[in-house]
């Protein structure tokens, strides 16, 4: 499923991300494939929240359709 | 020595002087660790062919080099390329680490280790550490990457001896085997292993220097080095309770809709409050009539004036009714200065709490309608204090469609705080219900003007992509050094601008055209829009300055709809004279000009309109 779908408090595994120019920088700020999250907040239509430890990332809802994920229990 | 291929350092290293280079991710505090090593004794240059400053000075027999924080090395945008280059170009690298988010900030580590070159971390904001309940061990992750780790809290001096007296015992840290087995086939084609590691991570400008292909390996590379940092991670962080418990939950209600508008209204409003009231009239009161007005006009007319009959052309340049010493300075000085400090301050302060990035995620989605993303509230925030300051801001948006948008947006539908005051005497004036249809026609104008230029305008914005760091409470250092920064930058920027704004306006008002035009807009003033001849006198006026345009408008005895649609013709309108030069100097004269005369059409059709159904 994309990223948008995740439901709030759900933990999911980042597996792929289909936008050229977003990849390389992502993959800085700890946004890649094989990288679990926990979607803490999704805002109504906007952005969703990503947190891993202390780190959290805010992700557009539009990129969220370009980003897949998987659950993890 | 280690050399440097075309690229670009432009600093001058005396023969037996080692170049120490300083890198880190934004924020971590290496500003800090660079003034401790050089002192006072900086130099300031700029990269060539860039907007990118750089900082250099001397400690020992180092040339100490300051980088532009970035999340690792390549050339994904101007920064990285400034980093990249300086990088390369070094002997010794202290790479500054944020401790709390090592998992981030190992990124641009490891990298920097697979390069070859000889480097000490320091382990920066370890307060912060204990504070969110992590403990890390230091021991542990110094032999995981095989450098000198040295915890250090900069902004506290805890740590900083230690790190100057580490430097000479930098090493190259624990390279990724399979890296320098793939480096090898690059072994004879370049200057050195950081040049080989860039090639085959893709980098192509790198690769072009040496008239070489790149090898189309990076997701692969970098997917490993991810692997790589969180066992690193794994083995090195511990979290001993959900501590911060307190500042995560602040963190939320500020992102979550239903606390987080609430709290952004409190906050719109104590800024208000602050700048609108106490800056706005209070201080800039002071600074502009009794300062300024006061002492300083008098003083420079009575100078000049004993030298030039202020009655001839050069006179009325110089210290005329818009004179480039009277009115200039006045108007910077005066006015304009404490208002930019005043909104640099409270910038900085939502930014270092970790607010900024938060708010920018709340109102993405009300943004994205209008072809934004959530970053573009910062330059419309500022627009509220200086659309010229403001204009300029617009460079931190992502795509060339954004910035157009966001600086039609600024120049049409936000009032500056020069304005504002005037507007909010006048409407006050009128009552509670054309305070509400101002606000409405604004809010309406800015909402459909943004859809529309989300609809028409080739191309896709970016989407929003941000770091929420952790809440914290600013460290007033920080926030002074900020403003100072910025300020200066924009005095430095702005200033030629307003002085050349002056010259323009003395300009056409020696030569009459200021009457010529006020008489050709006339037309459309009593025609269109209803309203008495001379409000088109307030209405160019409002162009030399915003102000003075809305104080125009006062005295000229109106009704409450006539008052009311040329205040709202006034907002939209044209911004001042400066801020339309740094809109050509930004967006270049094409997209400038339809910037410029599609406010004049919006902002006659919007207060026609009003003038219709009223």
């Amino acid at each position: 499923m994309t990223l948008d779908k995740a439901k709030k408090g759900s933990k999911v595994r980042i597996t792929g991300i289909n936008d050229k120019n977003i990849k390389s920088q992502a993959i800085r700020i700890g946004l890649y494939e094989g990288a679990v999250f926990m979607c803490s907040e999704k805002l109504p239509g906007g952005p969703v929240i990503l947190q891993s430890k202390l780190q959290e990332i805010a992700i557009g809802r539009g990129l969220a359709t370009n980003i897949l994920v998987e659950g993890v229990q | 020595m280690g050399h440097c291929h075309d690229c670009n350092v432009n600093i001058k290293v005396k023969d037996g002087e080692k170049k120490l280079v300083l890198a880190g991710n934004p924020n971590v505090g290496k500003s800090v660790f660079f003034n401790k090593l050089t002192g006072l004794y900086v130099d300031v240059s700029n990269f060539p062919g860039t907007t990118v400053d750089i900082s250099y000075g001397r400690y020992k027999d180092y040339v100490v080099m300051d980088t532009p924080g970035v999340y690792g090395v390549s050339s994904f945008n101007e920064e990285e390329t400034v980093a990249r280059d300086i990088i390369l170009f070094g002997d010794v690298i202290l790479n500054v680490v944020d401790a709390v988010h090592l998992d981030r900030d190992l990124f641009l580590t490891k990298q920097l280790i697979d390069m070859g070159k000889p480097m000490i971390i320091a382990l920066n904001l370890m307060d912060d550490v204990r504070r969110n309940g992590l403990t890390v061990d230091v021991k542990k992750l110094e032999e995981l990457l095989g450098v000198p780790v040295i915890p250090t809290t900069a902004i506290k001096g805890e740590g900083m001896d230690e790190v100057l007296n580490y430097i000479d015992k930098a090493r190259v840290g624990n390279r990724n085997p399979q890296l320098i087995e793939k480096m090898k086939a690059y072994a004879d084609k370049v200057d050195n292993e950081a040049e080989a590691l860039l090639v085959l991570e893709d980098d192509e400008t790198v690769a072009e220097r040496h008239n070489l292909k790149v090898s189309g390996m990076r997701d692969e590379i970098y997917g490993a080095r991810r692997k790589e940092i969180d066992e690193i991670v794994a083995k090195s962080v511990k979290e001993t309770n959900n501590g911060a418990s307190l500042r995560t939950k602040i963190g939320r209600w500020m992102l979550n809709p239903i606390t987080g508008i609430p709290m952004l209204a409190v906050t719109l409003y104590i800024m208000f409050k602050i700048l609108g009231v106490f800056v706005a009239s209070t201080v800039v009161g002071f600074t502009e009539e009794t300062i300024m007005e006061g002492m300083y006009r008098p003083f420079i007319e009575g100078i000049v004036g004993s030298v030039i009959n202020p009655q001839t052309f050069l006179g009325n340049m110089l210290i005329g009714e818009f004179g480039v010493l009277t009115m200039a300075p006045v108007y910077i000085l005066g006015l304009l200065l404490p208002l930019i400090i005043g909104f640099y301050v409270m910038m900085s302060i939502l930014e270092d709490s970790g607010y900024l990035p938060r708010i920018a995620a709340l109102v993405d989605r009300s943004l994205t309608a209008m072809g934004l993303n959530g970053k573009a509230i910062i330059p419309m925030i500022l627009g509220f204090g200086c659309v010229t300051m403001a204009t300029m801001t617009t460079r931190i948006l992502g795509t060339k469609r954004e910035k157009i948008i966001a600086t039609m947006l600024l120049g049409l539908a936000i009032p500056c705080s020069a304005q504002l005051g005037v507007i909010a005497g006048l409407i006050s004036q009128l009552g509670a219900f054309y305070t509400v249809i101002y606000v409405l026609s604004i809010f309406i104008v800015f909402v459909i003007v943004g859809t529309i230029l989300n609809k028409v305008m080739p191309g896709e914005s970016s989407q929003l992509l941000i770091d929420l760091p952790p809440i914290r409470i600013p460290q007033l250092r920080n926030v002074l050094m900020k403003t100072i920064q910025k300020t200066w930058m924009f005095l430095k920027e702005a200033t030629p601008l307003f002085l050349l704004g002056a010259l323009l306006i003395s300009l056409m008002e020696y030569t009459n055209i200021l009457v010529v035009i006020q008489n050709a807009v006339a037309p459309i003033t009593v025609g269109l829009l209803d309203l008495p001849k001379e409000t088109a006198t307030a209405f160019i006026m409002g162009i030399i300055r915003r102000d003075f345009g809305a104080a125009g408008l006062s005295t000229i005895s109106m009704t409450s709809v006539q008052t009311l649609v040329s205040l709202v013709v006034m907002t939209l309108f044209v911004p001042c004279i400066a801020a339309i030069m740094v809109i050509f100097k930004e967006r270049g004269y094409k997209d400038a000009l339809v910037i410029w005369l599609g406010s004049f059409v919006v902002a006659f059709l919007a207060g026609g309109i009003i003038a219709f159904i009223l």
